[in-house]
């Protein structure tokens, strides 16, 4: 059937009267060269494993992500996890992140915030009254006094704030060189050395967690101190929180009574900005609807 | 104290916020500064211009023809300069051709290196070369020293000036526009999806931004043509051809009346569906952005115009020409006054407020430094006087060929 349709067409390209060429022969194309080019085809589909292999090979040889040699990201999965109802707002995640990291002043890779929900006004017919929310200098001093006189807070409650290592990153999925990347155990990492400071990711990310750094001139978030999580260490906001409320650990591997497996058993966790779609995985639990 | 000492001490004491905004946000500087509200105006107007060209190349509409090479011209003097405040803005412009080298296919920004590139490439420096190449070779042959040597260089060697060679310039030109078009809405409306993208802002994650950075690109590369050809036409005295501008008017005035629902539709259905940020949007277009939006964006640059220019398709035909050339010139300034009005509307007032919908930023745009006035103002002259330079090489009226003098154009003794 091939054949005659290569007839057929054959005879319409060369027009009437035309003779001498092979009747098999449309334009350059022949059997052999359809089959050739197929088995191009197919040969490069197959090839295609191992092209992704040699791409990840180049990437792990080119991205600097401060991993120790010999470490396999794809054996692992980390992640935190927040209990607002802990947390007392001292600051010393901040500052110890900031120390840890060289975040620069006025710069955040986490922050604490502060939500005071008032009363309703009397015959307001609400159920609540106005929200203020603050975060002096991302809470790293602790918080001054309450803005509000206290027999109109109706409650308060700190919230503590970090990269939300979202499944589908809206701030890896724009960066126009690929300097931002999911990496395989969870973190959402920036090469510095790579990244060329459009600040798209950050325009691009709804929770405000990254940042133009001024000295490197490049983007700069959260890595969940990966050269510590990397090195066996937990993040050094979670080291240094004095009431627990921030749980890190490794779903692949849980260990005995695994405070991270034990808190999402034990808490009805909710996850921010969920509606947007970007499939934001660090839990809360005690989530108020007032925060975004 | 010193005087740059006080001034910064003033500018920091004026709040940055109000509200809450998360601390990240709490820049004295919207990290998107007034260089990239430059950005997608020039590339619109590289857009805008382009399509006027094509009216004359692929819907052949004869009486635009006096307009063709200044319109390729303009397009290809802002093109040059499209990604040069892109470009000035990055933290580490070195690295720049990383976007071309290893782009990530994922993002807008990188593809737009690609329709840049082939935008630029393909489509304009191609068009040009195939409409110009006859005068290329009849210039070379009767140009001496340094205007000989470029247009020289610029033949590529190719001086077959017989009827074949000259009907495929012809063919090429025309297939060439009909891509090129196409590839104009792609430029652009990759510019557009670059905001229209992020979900994260609700000023800009919008299905319609795309189609409204097109159709205003459309809009302000048309008027700078107009006003573009009554400013060349006055530079020389010389009248300009009516019968040419009114028809380029008369697209004008459809282009805006589209350009001018879609966006009226796109407010009406923000709105009316009323979604999270509305407030926010209700409040920044009614304060911070009162005088760019209202005032300048919706009134000056599109209700005046649209007025004057629809009035004028009623019953232009009495007004006298001298009168005629006034009110054209008067809406497409306005025009272009409005639409960059609108690309700051849309990138600074995207910034106005927090990605918690619970504060407002300020921004307040020094003049010297990386981030004032200068440089975006720099980079919206610089296409300008390139295009001097481009007019004076490739539009001369000294030239002795065909259309090259604002053809059509009269002196004044004969309007």
């Amino acid at each position: 059937m091939s054949e005659n349709f290569a007839q057929r067409s054959a005879v319409k390209s060369q027009g009437p009267g035309f003779a001498g060429a092979s009747p098999y022969r449309v334009k350059n194309m022949t059997r052999r060269s359809v089959l050739r080019n197929l088995a191009g085809i197919a040969g490069g589909i197959l090839a295609m494993p191992a092209a992704q292999v040699c791409k990840a090979a180049v990437q792990n040889g080119l991205a600097s992500s401060n991993a120790p040699a010999g470490y396999d990201p794809t054996r692992h999965k980390w992640l935190m996890a927040l209990d607002v109802d802990r947390c007392i707002g001292c600051g010393m995640c901040v500052e110890a992140c900031q120390k840890e990291n060289g975040v620069p002043q006025d710069c955040f890779r986490t922050w604490i915030e502060r939500y005071v929900i008032k009363k309703p006004g009397p015959e307001s017919g609400n159920a609540r009254g106005e929200t203020v929310v603050d975060s002096p200098d991302g809470g790293k001093e602790g918080f001054p006094a309450l803005p509000v006189p206290k027999a109109e807070v109706l409650k308060s409650f700190f919230v503590p704030k970090l990269c939300n290592l979202c499944d589908h990153s809206p701030c890896t999925q724009v960066c126009p060189v690929g300097a931002t990347f999911d990496a395989p155990d969870g973190a959402v990492l920036v090469d510095k050395n790579y990244c060329i400071g459009c600040g798209f990711c950050i325009q691009a990310c709804p929770y405000g967690c990254r940042f133009f750094n001024p000295v490197t001139h490049t983007a700069d978030k959260c890595t969940l101190c990966y050269h510590r999580i990397t090195r066996g260490l937990k993040p050094a906001c979670v080291e240094i929180c004095p009431s627990q409320a921030r749980i890190f650990g490794d779903l692949k591997h849980p260990v005995a009574d695994d405070p991270l497996q034990r808190f999402i058993a034990n808490n009805k966790v909710e996850k921010l900005k969920e509606s947007l779609g970007t499939g934001p995985q660090v839990a809360y639990a005690g989530l108020d609807e007032v925060v975004r | 104290m010193t005087d740059t000492n006080m001034i910064t001490n003033l500018v920091e004491a004026v709040p940055q916020f109000s509200g809450y905004a998360y601390p990240n946000e709490r820049t004295l500087h919207p990290l998107w500064s007034a260089l990239i509200v430059v950005y997608p105006y020039v590339t619109g107007l590289v857009a805008g211009a382009f399509i006027m060209a094509s009216l004359v190349r692929v819907l052949k509409v004869k009486a635009l023809e006096p307009i063709y090479r200044l319109a390729l011209l303009t397009a290809l003097a802002f093109m040059l300069c499209a990604t040069l405040p892109l470009l000035c803005h990055l933290g580490h412009p070195e690295r720049c051709f990383e976007i071309m080298l290893t782009p990530h296919f994922s993002s807008p920004m990188a593809m737009f290196g690609f329709v840049y590139a082939w935008y630029l490439m393909a489509v304009l420096l191609l068009e040009l070369w195939f409409d110009y190449r006859r005068d290329f070779v009849e210039w070379s042959r009767t140009e001496k020293g340094l205007r000989g040597l470029i247009y020289r260089a610029f033949t590529l060697g190719v001086t077959d000036l017989s009827e074949p060679a000259l009907r495929l310039d012809a063919k090429m030109g025309r297939f060439i526009s009909i891509v090129g078009i196409p590839s104009a809405f792609l430029l652009h409306g990759y510019v557009g999806f670059i905001f229209g993208s992020i979900k994260a802002n609700p000023w800009w994650g919008n299905v319609l931004m795309p189609i409204i950075f097109i159709l205003s690109a459309v809009v302000s590369g048309m008027a700078l043509c107009v006003f573009a050809y009554l400013f060349l036409c006055w530079t020389r005295r010389v009248v300009a051809d009516m019968q040419c501008l009114d028809l380029m008017v008369r697209f004008l005035f459809y282009a805006l009346v589209l350009d001018a629902s879609i966006e009226g539709l796109d407010w009406l259905h923000k709105l009316y569906s009323a979604e999270e940020g509305i407030e926010t949007m209700k409040y920044l277009a009614t304060s911070k952005l009162f005088y760019t939006l209202l005032i300048g964006q919706a009134c000056l640059g599109t209700l005046v115009p649209l007025v004057l220019l629809g009035a004028m398709q009623l019953g232009g035909r009495g007004v006298a020409e001298l009168n005629r050339r006034r009110i054209y010139f008067t809406c497409t300034a306005l025009i272009l006054t409005g639409v960059l009005l609108m690309r700051w509307n849309v990138v600074i007032g995207g910034q106005l407020f927090s990605k918690s919908l619970r504060g407002f930023m300020t921004y307040k745009m020094e003049f010297a430094g990386p981030e004032g006035w200068w440089l975006p103002a720099l980079l919206l002259v610089l296409p300008f006087a390139i295009l001097t330079v481009l007019i004076k090489y490739f539009l001369a009226r000294e030239l002795p060929t065909i259309e090259n003098v604002v053809p059509g154009a009269t002196p004044p003794g004969r309007a």
